[in-house]
């Protein structure tokens, strides 16, 4: 026979958790870059977004506010069209049962399917921000831009969380396509109103404003506060 | 290697397995059959710590279900209905991605992908592949973790009789592990097995020795 | 089992109910600025108080469900979470109109404490959906007890959320609970308490039914036979639906009801 290579685990013949995230990290963007389902929707449906919002509002340009709050709205619905394909893939080919008799850690999903999910968001944001300053913000995101990207990494923390968990609990029900964004949005207002409220002052119309401390924090806790809940309940959700 | 005794398995209110009880030692083959909807499926899942036994006393490799699932895991191979491997990647990747999860080197990979002479197609998306190919890389899959006890729920479905005989040594009786068979095929489950389990709407109906069994009961348990 | 005392705190509730109507009607003064209308926070802020209490007790019991896997901590969340629901949907109505009375609007998103409840409200009201998607009942319970304590611990954050948002168009009345004269602050108080024993009433009457019903399906069953599988095919339900030995009887204790072994004492 051959030579098993078992890497640093504590259990008997248990596999390392950081070595099972690197390889369900890997199959995730894999299929990804092959299937290619989740990032160029979510980002073409941002970007056709903000046509749609010029036309809905009838306006040239936006600041303050308003700004924040159709970037954050476009932002969060196109977040939801990820969060539907996430597990998909793993429930109609088998997948969840490849990993559940693998001997790793059940946690070790919950971890990897974030941090990819956390990845699409951040691409989807590379396209999002440039065309949202391009087509509707007024003020120019130049001096806002890295204390903008602060307060939408610490907000996509928080989407990705809850976009896992409420994923993986939706895919396997039979009304999952509106069953995840039915229970992640509730779940995401918090995100939406600290978000939003620390972007505003950003992208104020003659200056752009430091956001309030307070907002961060919120995003922090939140996002504290659902990953360890997070990383509680999940395995039992993918427990027969 | 597998202790039951009244194990019982719920969907609901029905039991989907009922006061199941028996005993297979290392190296034996145990054999299942019965109706669609009997509970083979089912009986194989729990085995194989993908389903938690609701009551009863269960042991397999020497560790009791569910409390000890976890050191069993990587010492059982489950071949189901389903390949268990994603049709947009590739056998080779579909294999490292298992052989990832369950700590096995990559050349462990590649000598299955020849054992069941898919090495030549190694790199083709599995969509494109034929239903048996893509049956002997879950094969290759099921075994590819050198597991003690295998679980194979109708293995030579989408099999043809070439490529049946090249995974005999993979499943077959000369691989010389504990394995559990389900089947649907009297003639040929006889002859593998050690020990005969019939399973009818959940329920042991028939559980013997393999010599002393007759085709014919068999085939009662389908009527 | 479940039964027992319910007469008791049936009649207690009513008496207390009784005694707080007497209280907001008789007792407790007129408000200088709202007048009469003023009246509705007796009811408004005890039924808003006794539906979080309700959520977070939810998530206590869903967790206790998914450490014991015992259905019966399944039916006490669903209980719980349901009733919950109902007295968020009787929170925000007593809150519209007490807007429209106070402020012109049926709707204000002024007051945090309302808008937090829409969202906590729009949150709970996919619960059963939820439950209803799923066919497989122990698959149900356990997804539902996940749901009710990310739920759960969403209610605090939410509320922290929205507060900090909101500018306020009048002083907090919750938050000047503290600041009321001692006569409406008795009459606060025992409101709160027959609101709290109405929740309590109706949770353990509707607990009551269902394990009742359970115990009739497992005569049934036993009555019909012990025939291999299932005879009757369950329909899809989003009510968690216990599943107990035949033996137990109408007063056995609960430590042989659902997860005893076939056979026990048959």
């Amino acid at each position: 026979m051959s030579a098993k290579t078992k890497t640093i685990s504590g259990k008997e013949g248990q596999v390392g958790t950081t070595q099972a995230i690197r390889a369900l990290l890997r199959k995730e963007l894999l299929v990804e870059l092959r299937t290619l389902e989740s990032v160029p929707g979510m980002s073409l449906f941002a970007v056709t977004t903000f046509v749609v919002f010029h036309f809905a509002l009838n306006q040239n340009s936006v600041s303050g506010d308003e700004a924040a709050g159709i970037l954050w709205v476009t932002l969060l619905f196109a977040a939801m069209l990820g969060v539907n394909r996430l597990f998909v893939a793993d429930e109609d080919q088998g997948g969840f049962d490849a990993f559940l008799l693998a001997p790793v850690d059940r946690s070790a999903m919950l971890l990897a399917k974030a941090l990819a999910l956390l990845a699409y968001l951040l691409v989807l944001e590379l396209v999002a921000v440039p065309a949202f300053g391009l087509l509707l913000l007024g003020p120019s995101l130049g001096q806002a831009l890295p204390e903008l990207l602060v307060v939408l990494v610490l907000a996509d923390l928080g989407v990705a969380v809850i976009g896992t968990l409420v994923a993986a609990l939706a895919v396997r029900t039979r009304a999952r396509d509106l069953l995840g964004p039915l229970l992640a949005l509730p779940l995401l207002v918090p995100v939406v109103i600290a978000g939003a409220r620390a972007t505003s002052p950003l992208l104020g119309l003659t200056h752009a404003e430091h956001p309030p401390a307070r907002w961060l924090l919120t995003l922090g806790l939140y996002d504290l506060v659902f990953g360890l809940i997070a990383y509680a309940v999940f395995d039992f959700l993918l427990e027969d | 290697m597998i202790e039951l005794d009244g194990l019982v398995r719920r969907y609901g209110e029905r039991e989907a397995l009922s006061d199941v009880s028996l005993s297979l030692a290392a190296g034996q083959t145990l054999v299942v059959f019965g109706p669609n909807g009997a509970g083979k499926t089912t009986l194989l899942r729990v085995l194989s710590t993908l389903l938690r036994p609701h009551s009863g006393e269960v042991t397999v490799l020497d560790r009791r279900l569910p409390q000890d699932a976890w050191a069993v895991r990587g010492r059982v191979g489950l071949l189901g209905h389903e390949p268990l491997l994603y049709r947009e990647l590739s056998a080779r990747e579909n294999l490292r991605f298992h052989a990832r999860l369950h700590g096995v080197g990559e050349e462990r990979v590649e000598e299955l992908l020849a054992a069941v002479r898919m090495r030549d197609r190694a790199q083709e998306p599995l969509r494109a592949l034929s239903r048996g190919m893509v049956q002997r890389v879950a094969i290759a899959r099921a075994v590819l973790h050198d597991p003690e006890l295998l679980l194979l729920d109708e293995p030579r479905a989408n099999l043809d009789p070439a490529a049946s005989e090249l995974v005999e040594p993979l499943i077959g009786a000369a691989s010389s592990r504990t394995r559990v068979i389900s089947s649907h095929d009297p003639g040929g489950g006889l002859s593998e097995a050690d020990l005969v389990l019939g399973l009818r709407a959940g329920r042991p109906a028939l559980l013997r020795e393999a010599g002393d069994v007759d085709p014919e009961e068999i085939a009662e348990l389908y009527r | 089992m479940y039964g027992r005392g319910l007469r008791t705190l049936s009649i207690a509730t009513v008496a207390v109910m009784g005694i707080a109507l007497a209280l907001v009607f008789f007792y407790a003064p007129l408000e200088a600025e709202e007048g009469f209308l003023q009246k509705i926070f007796y009811l408004h802020v005890p039924l808003a108080i006794v539906t979080l209490c309700g959520f977070v007790l939810g998530a206590l019991l869903a967790i206790q469900h998914l450490r014991t896997r015992d259905p019966r901590w399944d039916m006490r969340a669903y209980v719980a979470i349901h009733m919950s629901l109902i007295f968020a949907v009787a929170t925000l109505i007593t809150g519209s109109i007490w807007a429209r009375g106070s402020w012109g609007h049926w709707w204000v998103w002024s007051e945090p404490t309302l808008v937090s409840f829409l969202i906590v409200f729009l949150l709970y009201a996919t619960y059963q959906p939820l439950r209803f998607a799923i066919e497989d009942p122990e698959r149900q319970a356990r997804y539902a007890s996940v749901f009710a304590i990310v739920a759960g611990a969403f209610v605090p954050l939410n509320f922290l959320a929205v507060r900090l948002s909101t500018e306020y168009l009048h002083p907090r009345v919750l938050g000047s609970s503290s600041n009321l004269p001692a006569k409406m602050q008795l009459t606060f108080l025992v409101s709160l308490l027959a609101i709290a024993l109405l929740y309590g009433t109706l949770c353990k009457y509707e607990l009551t039914a269902k394990h009742t019903r359970a115990q009739l399906r497992a005569l049934r069953r036993r009555l019909a036979g012990d025939g291999a599988g299932s005879r009757t095919p369950q329909g899809r339900s989003a009510e968690p639906r216990l599943t107990l030995s035949p033996a137990a009887g109408p007063y056995a204790s609960p430590a042989t009801g659902a997860s005893a072994p076939r056979g026990a004492g048959a």
